[in-house]
């Protein structure tokens, strides 16, 4: 089984620069007040090669997040001065609609539905893994790319053709069952990216729950039978304690 | 709120006890139907007296015209002579009218009336007068009588009186006017009474209602509101405060046996973190053993989260909280879509997993909740349906996800053919925590079926656990949701 180990404690040394993700330098906004936490996040987003800001309250992450030209903001439920969602609310009544993700510690189902609902684009309960919040802001940058729109997603020489429904590897035709499709749609959707296993139960799944055992892997054991099983180059990767990535390994 | 010693409040609270009684809500009511009452009383007794006044006057005028008409007719007759005859001999009959004959100058000719003010006789009409009869001395009739009178002019000067005594009429007016008094005295003693009665029983059992909850909110929460079996009002509010109590007694218990737990569970794996850590800092020599024990670390740290995030799911759906999105669902997609996603890993340990869900089955309810339930049974007879001391020409295993609907319930069963439980651990089983000894080496909270419960719980139903001979059946049914519910 192939497997990328970029896991934040090893990134952070910048140990293994073959296995980064394709990853675009981004510009983050952290609201937290809690200095602690803000200052390990700003680190850490450092560390793997982004620009991150913090602020500390809500009037000051508002007013940044007004002045500043940033990718992502992470802003966090319960701040001091203006409550995390009135900031969002606030910067969508301006028309800024920079992707923002909301940490709370409260991480109830109708709470994150608030979230979204307030203008929220991600909602992560505390305590998170560093990996999945890097994952997930790395998603959320790259959606104003505007992938959601082509017909046609490719990775090396995998296609997959969303109105028909068809799915090839090179020459050969592949047959999915509904879900593993929509998988493998998400994971190309993101390629380059690294997809936590949260993130595969939230959006393939609509699931806003932990299983208790660990069954997407078997999902995408399976799926990864279908598309790597027989070709040289394998294209779906296990990135350890983060989640996986579909990518083209030949570049 | 008040500052005042507890003495000065003792002492003003006593004092204040008659002010109490009197701002109580009955006794206002009393006041206001002790009013009622009393006007009541006057109008009726004032309208009977106005009544009869008028009544006993009619009388009178039409007694006296009646004599007038009568004498007249004498005069015309037989002149003066016979008229003064007629009025003697009336005159001197017992309780007879007043009679009085006068030429024009005014000199009395017959008649038994005297003493009359002057300038009655020249009047003509009716009049009210005081008067004295002829028979009684003047000593006696101090103060006078009073009379209602009518003097007629008869041709050739002559005038007759004719009246009654008006005694009658103002003797019946003041019985009634005492009659009034003495019953409006009476509804008020006998309203204020009742009324007091009423507003001390009343605010004795408030009193007593005020104490219990006082006795409460210092923590005893096993006290009950006093029920008198009466049925009233008072009655009713105390059993639905009774039974408000027993839910928050249940809540707390269950909130101290949820911080039981999580002392007891959380501060397990707590102490294995802690002491991996420690021994990594002491033993360790290279920097992979660190990394070991770093990650170690962030395992056991992360089935730490899931605990803790499964023991506030459970808390969550025993509060009731998640009520505010429930949604109308189908069960049968929840056991499909659920039985889709544990099949590969059903698969991959050589357990095949079905699904039966071809009719509709209409819950209202979390959808993600109910999901989460099934898929925690699911996930529990993926787990222990494997048994190491299985014979190998056992039938080959199976795993059953079923909804379907039974009378005005959905029922959402996990059925396994592996070695299930026996029957005296069901019941330990649902708690929460417990791991039955066979699976203490599996991974896992042991909160999974706990979970299953209070979701069960929450839509208003049940998780129970029987035998699927052989095999575990775990069975979550909920009230249905549709027109079927409605008899419900």
């Amino acid at each position: 089984m192939p497997s990328y180990d970029i896991s934040y404690t090893q990134r952070g040394l910048g140990r293994s620069a073959e296995a980064q993700p394709d990853r675009v330098t981004m510009r983050l906004l952290i609201i937290e007040d809690d200095r602690d936490a803000a200052d390990y996040l700003v680190k850490a987003f450092r560390e793997v090669g982004h620009v991150a800001d913090a602020a500390t309250d809500g009037e000051d992450g508002l007013a940044m997040a007004l002045d500043g030209e940033y990718d992502v903001l992470i802003v966090d439920r319960m701040l001091p001065k203006r409550d995390g969602l009135a900031v969002i609310g606030e910067l969508r009544k301006k028309r800024i609609e920079t992707p923002a993700l909301i940490l709370s510690a409260l991480g109830q189902v109708d709470d994150r539905v608030k979230g979204l609902r307030a203008g929220g684009d991600d909602y992560l309960p505390k305590p998170y893994s560093f990996s999945e919040l890097l994952a997930r802001v790395e998603v959320l940058s790259r959606r104003r790319g505007g992938r959601n729109e082509e017909t046609e997603l490719r990775v090396g020489d995998l296609h997959l053709d969303r109105l028909s429904h068809l799915v090839r590897r090179g020459e050969e035709e592949i047959t999915l069952q509904p879900r593993e499709f929509r998988l493998l749609e998400y994971l190309m959707k993101h390629a380059g990216q690294v997809v936590t296993r949260t993130m595969l139960l939230e959006n393939v799944w609509d699931y806003h729950f932990d299983p208790q055992t660990n069954v997407i892997d078997v999902h995408i054991s399976r799926l990864r039978s279908k598309i790597d099983k027989g070709f040289a180059q394998p294209l779906l990767h296990t990135v350890r304690g983060a989640g996986y990535m579909i990518r083209d390994g030949a570049r | 709120m008040n500052q005042a010693s507890p003495v000065n409040e003792k002492a003003s609270r006593s004092f204040s006890a008659l002010g109490k009684l009197f701002r109580t809500t009955t006794f206002k009511l009393t006041l206001v139907y002790l009013t009622v009452f009393a006007l009541f009383a006057v109008a009726l007794l004032g309208y009977f007296a106005l009544n009869t006044r008028r009544l006993i006057t009619e009388q009178i005028t039409d007694t006296v015209n009646a004599e007038i008409t009568g004498l007249s007719e004498q005069y015309r007759l037989g002149g003066i002579r016979r008229l003064v005859l007629t009025v003697d001999a009336r005159a001197r009959r017992p309780g007879s009218s007043l009679y009085l004959v006068t030429t024009f100058n005014g000199d009395t000719l017959a008649g038994n009336v005297t003493a009359l003010p002057s300038g009655v006789l020249e009047s003509n009409g009716w009049i009210e007068t005081p008067y004295r009869r002829l028979d009684e001395t003047e000593a006696a009739t101090q103060p006078n009588h009073i009379a209602l009178v009518r003097v007629f002019q008869l041709p050739g000067g002559f005038r007759i009186l004719v009246g009654r005594d008006l005694e009658e009429r103002e003797r019946l007016y003041d019985i009634v006017l005492a009659a009034g008094r003495w019953s409006v005295a009476l509804v008020i003693v006998l309203g204020l009474g009742g009324g007091l009665f009423v507003t001390r029983r009343v605010l004795r059992r408030v009193d007593a209602m005020t104490e219990t909850s006082r006795s409460i909110m210092a923590g005893d929460l096993g006290e009950r509101l006093p029920v008198d079996g009466t049925g009233d009002e008072l009655d009713r509010l105390a059993e639905n405060l009774n039974i408000m109590l027993e839910r928050i007694e249940a809540l707390m218990h269950g909130l101290k046996e949820v911080s039981d737990n999580i002392a007891h569970d959380l501060k397990t794996p707590l102490t294995r973190l802690r002491n991996r850590t420690e021994e990594a800092l002491r033993t360790a020599k290279s920097e992979g053993e660190y990394r070991a024990a770093l990650e170690g670390t962030i395992e056991e740290s992360d089935g730490l989260i899931r605990t803790f995030n499964a023991l506030l799911m459970i808390a969550r759906a025993e509060s009731g909280q998640a009520r505010d999105d429930m949604v109308e669902f189908d069960a049968a997609d929840v056991a499909r879509d659920v039985g889709e996603l544990y099949e590969p890993l059903a698969d991959e340990k050589g357990i095949a997993l079905k699904v039966d869900a071809d009719v509709p089955a209409m819950l209202k309810g979390n959808r993600d909740l109910v999901s989460q339930a099934v898929a925690n049974l699911v996930d529990n007879a993926i787990k222990y349906c494997v048994s190491p001391d299985r014979s190998a020409d056992a039938p080959p295993l199976e795993i059953v996800v079923r909804a379907a609907n039974e009378g005005d319930r959905v029922l959402l069963t996990v059925a396994d053919n592996g070695p299930g439980i026996p029957e005296a651990d069901r019941a330990r089983a649902l708690e929460r925590f417990v791991r039955l000894e066979q699976s203490r080496s599996l991974p896992g909270s042991g909160l999974g079926l706990s979970l299953a419960a209070a979701v069960a719980r929450l839509h208003g139903g049940e998780l129970t656990l029987a035998d699927n001979a052989p095999g575990l059946k775990s069975v979550i049914a909920l009230p249905r949701a549709g027109p079927l519910q409605m008899a419900g």
